[in-house]
């Protein structure tokens, strides 16, 4: 729902240039407020937002008692539109963090909001959704606070319809998901929240949010993913997301958002992409992964598959997530022989390497695979040369980060060790020169060093 | 990047791992001057590896915000009325209606007419109003589940049940879907059907009702709306009705934008 949204942003008489510089401005500021552990200041999310439409309206201060009297009026007016008015004047009121205050505290007010929640008027529910993400605004996070009890409740009454895809159900949920993400991003989340939304029915109807299949929405399956990654990078009891089924929940997405890139050229697709990513990549290191049966595990190989399906996206669309997808490769084939062996059956080697001259990030991970192949023996190593990969390191080693040479450096022991012939071909191929321009660095001579000796002995 | 044609085709294969090559490593791998380890890597939230990809996160949420505080247009239809038997509610966008129906017409009791929010919902109630097995088996145990997926609990009675719902899962005290078996709403001609926590009519009241389904207007007790009238959703409506295939709502929603109504 959210997508549908998006061919409309632009604002009249903009030129396509200015565009790009108000977004590289945008994301200028959102860097640096990251770097200061601003992200999720509420305030940023807003500073951007045009005047409202409707008569220049700007935020009001609402009173104790006005507020009141909407929600009566929201609540028990004759008037369906009359009804929906009164939510508008209140959405508009609490778009000021003082009324956001009032409201808040104001006895039964969370409860009149979570009724209207789920009205059987579509108009309602709507205006109610909104008021919801204004609440989700506050710099309070005892607004987001006070919607987790009542979220169990909604959940339940909003899931059973997520197959007949009711348009202001879909945007309750999508509203909850977002004030429930902003939540989980305080800095207090891991010790005070996350506990308690584990101790709950949350994670299995998050799951279920995420299972993929026709009663999908993508704008909702969004904001529970990122809920997810606050979550599981918080590193609170990410057993318990196992043993719910997390992994083959997201596997599963996974391998469905890979047949919808290949479908479709949705360049929104990665909105989803990336939180899954990170969610299976963290999970993945769990200790808990050996404890839990078949089932649960991720053993599937279409999941390389689609991950390469993904990367390729990526380089289209978004090379930034690039590393992202990359990281999920190193954890799935870093201990496992089964995964390694699918790179080499799915000849995924040269897509492999056509990704080493993106950026000296992407270089290390891709060497790091590599490398996570080449150590498993020669067997790995008989289908890794002869090949292109000679040829890539070679290239590798001209590169001027000490990282991603000093990485080249490891693959190259491992595939002299296991593949001897591969010593010989580095020599014929000026192998040794373009080890000497390293002899120097400090952090890489002894390796250097090394190798000069076992391709000379070889 | 090109990908070979044995990806695509492995996607849409089963499910399954590829049998691994044999393992076997030497211990100079790894050995000092080298250093390499296959390990597997967790971020923490804060690390700067996640930069890029949260800060995407936050220009999407941007743009959408921006949206969501500016209300869209809703597209009008003439008005029509609601072709359930003794239903008149009165409709002048699609996309209420659709609500209105699968809110309250969708998941209807066969047996006494009531309605509920999900077919989940509706099961329960089934089971626990009209089977007469269920009514047998709990009087030996605890039989009446809680309606929270996922929570495994069951109560020997159905006020246990909502206690545990308002205690354990923090639903709303006072919350009901229902409504009293009395006509509590006013008569006028476009009242409308309230479903929300806190119910119509007076609190303490004894009810018939079951605490989770949604009210139904009882029929015959609203008079139709003052005017009535007759448009292409009419003859459309009442066929997808008959025929009992919701799905088909998303057809007539079709052809009535294309025409020239």
């Amino acid at each position: 729902m959210w997508l549908r949204r998006q061919g409309c942003l632009r604002p009249a008489g903009c030129g396509v240039e200015e565009l790009r510089r108000r977004r590289r401005e945008r994301e200028a500021a959102l860097r640096k407020a990251r770097r200061e552990q601003q992200l999720i200041s509420k305030r940023l999310l807003r500073d951007d937002a045009p005047e409202e439409g409707e008569g220049g309206c700007v935020a009001v201060i609402l009173g104790q008692a006005e507020i009141q009297q909407f929600l009566q009026l929201a609540q028990r007016g004759t008037e369906e539109k009359e009804r929906g008015r009164a939510l508008v004047s209140l959405r508009r009121g609490l778009q000021h963090p003082e009324t956001q205050q009032t409201f808040i505290w104001l006895e039964g007010s969370m409860r009149t909001l979570v009724g209207l929640l789920t009205s059987n008027q579509a108009l309602l529910q709507l205006e109610a959704a909104r008021c919801l993400h204004e609440l989700s605004h506050s710099e309070q996070s005892a607004v987001a606070e006070a919607c987790l009890p009542a979220t169990s409740y909604l959940l339940t009454y909003l899931s059973g319809h997520s197959s007949d895809f009711i348009s202001p159900h879909v945007t309750v949920l999508e509203a909850l998901g977002y004030a429930l993400s902003q939540l989980l991003q305080a800095k207090e989340a891991p010790e005070k929240i996350i506990p308690s939304v584990l101790g709950s029915t949350l994670p299995q109807h998050m799951l279920q949010l995420l299972q993929p299949g026709p009663k999908l929405n993508f704008g909702v399956a969004v904001e529970f993913a990122w809920c997810l990654h606050y979550i599981t990078c918080s590193q609170v009891n990410n057993a318990l997301l196992i043993t719910h089924g997390a992994l083959s929940t997201l596997g599963l997405l996974l391998l469905d958002l890979a047949g919808a890139v290949q479908r479709t050229e949705d360049a929104g697709l990665e909105l989803l992409a990336c939180p899954v990513l990170r969610c299976l990549s963290n999970l993945l290191t769990e200790a808990a992964v050996g404890a839990v049966g078949e089932q649960m595990q991720l053993r599937d190989e279409r999941v390389v598959a689609a991950l390469f399906i993904l990367l390729q996206f990526f380089l289209q669309k978004q090379p930034s997530l690039l590393p992202e997808g990359l990281w999920l490769l190193n954890n799935l084939t870093a201990n496992s022989p089964s995964f390694c062996t699918s790179l080499l059956s799915l000849d995924l080697i040269e897509p492999l390497l056509q990704l080493l001259p993106v950026s000296n990030v992407v270089s290390l991970l891709v060497l790091t695979v590599l490398c996570n192949v080449a150590e498993k023996g020669p067997a790995y190593c008989q289908h890794l040369w002869p090949g292109p990969l000679l040829c890539s390191l070679l290239g590798t080693l001209a590169f001027s980060d000490t990282e991603v040479v000093g990485q080249s450096l490891e693959l190259l022991q491992l595939l002299f060790l296991y593949r001897p012939e591969a010593a010989q071909a580095f020599l014929q191929q000026s192998g040794l020169q373009a080890l000497e321009r390293h002899e120097k660095e400090a952090q890489l001579q002894d390796r250097v060093h090394a190798l000069q000796q076992t391709a000379l002995h070889s | 990047m090109q990908l070979p044609p044995a990806v695509h085709a492995r996607l849409a294969g089963g499910p399954g791992a590829a049998e691994p090559l044999p393992v076997e490593r030497s211990p100079k791998a790894g050995a000092v001057p080298f250093r390499f380890t296959a390990r597997q890597v967790r971020f923490p939230r804060e690390h700067e590896f996640f930069e890029d990809g949260d800060v995407q996160r936050h220009l999407y949420l941007q743009d959408v915000l921006t949206q969501v505080a500016g209300a869209p247009e809703r597209p009008r239809v003439p008005e029509f009325t609601c072709q359930v038997a003794g239903c008149c509610q009165v409709f002048d966008a699609l996309e209420d209606y659709e609500h209105h129906y699968h809110t309250l017409h969708r998941n209807v009791c066969s047996f006494c007419k009531r309605a509920f929010p999900s077919g989940h919902l509706l099961d329960i109630h089934i089971l626990e109003w009209h089977d007469s097995l269920f009514q047998i088996l709990s009087e030996r145990q605890n039989m009446y589940q809680c309606l929270v997926e996922g929570c495994t609990e069951k109560f020997k009675t159905s006020k246990d049940r909502k206690d545990h719902l308002v205690r354990r899962h923090l639903y709303p005290a006072d919350f009901r879907f229902d409504k009293p078996k009395k006509n509590m709403s006013p008569a006028t001609p476009r009242a409308t059907v309230q479903v929300s926590a806190e119910a119509l009519g007076a609190e303490g009241e004894q009810v018939e009702g079951d605490a989770m389904e949604v009210c139904s207007e009882p029929a015959g007790e609203r008079h139709t709306a003052g005017r009535r009238v007759l448009f292409v959703s009419e003859y459309l409506l009442p066929s997808v009705l008959v025929k009992g295939h919701h799905e088909d709502l998303k057809a007539p929603r079709k052809e009535i934008n294309t025409s020239d109504d």
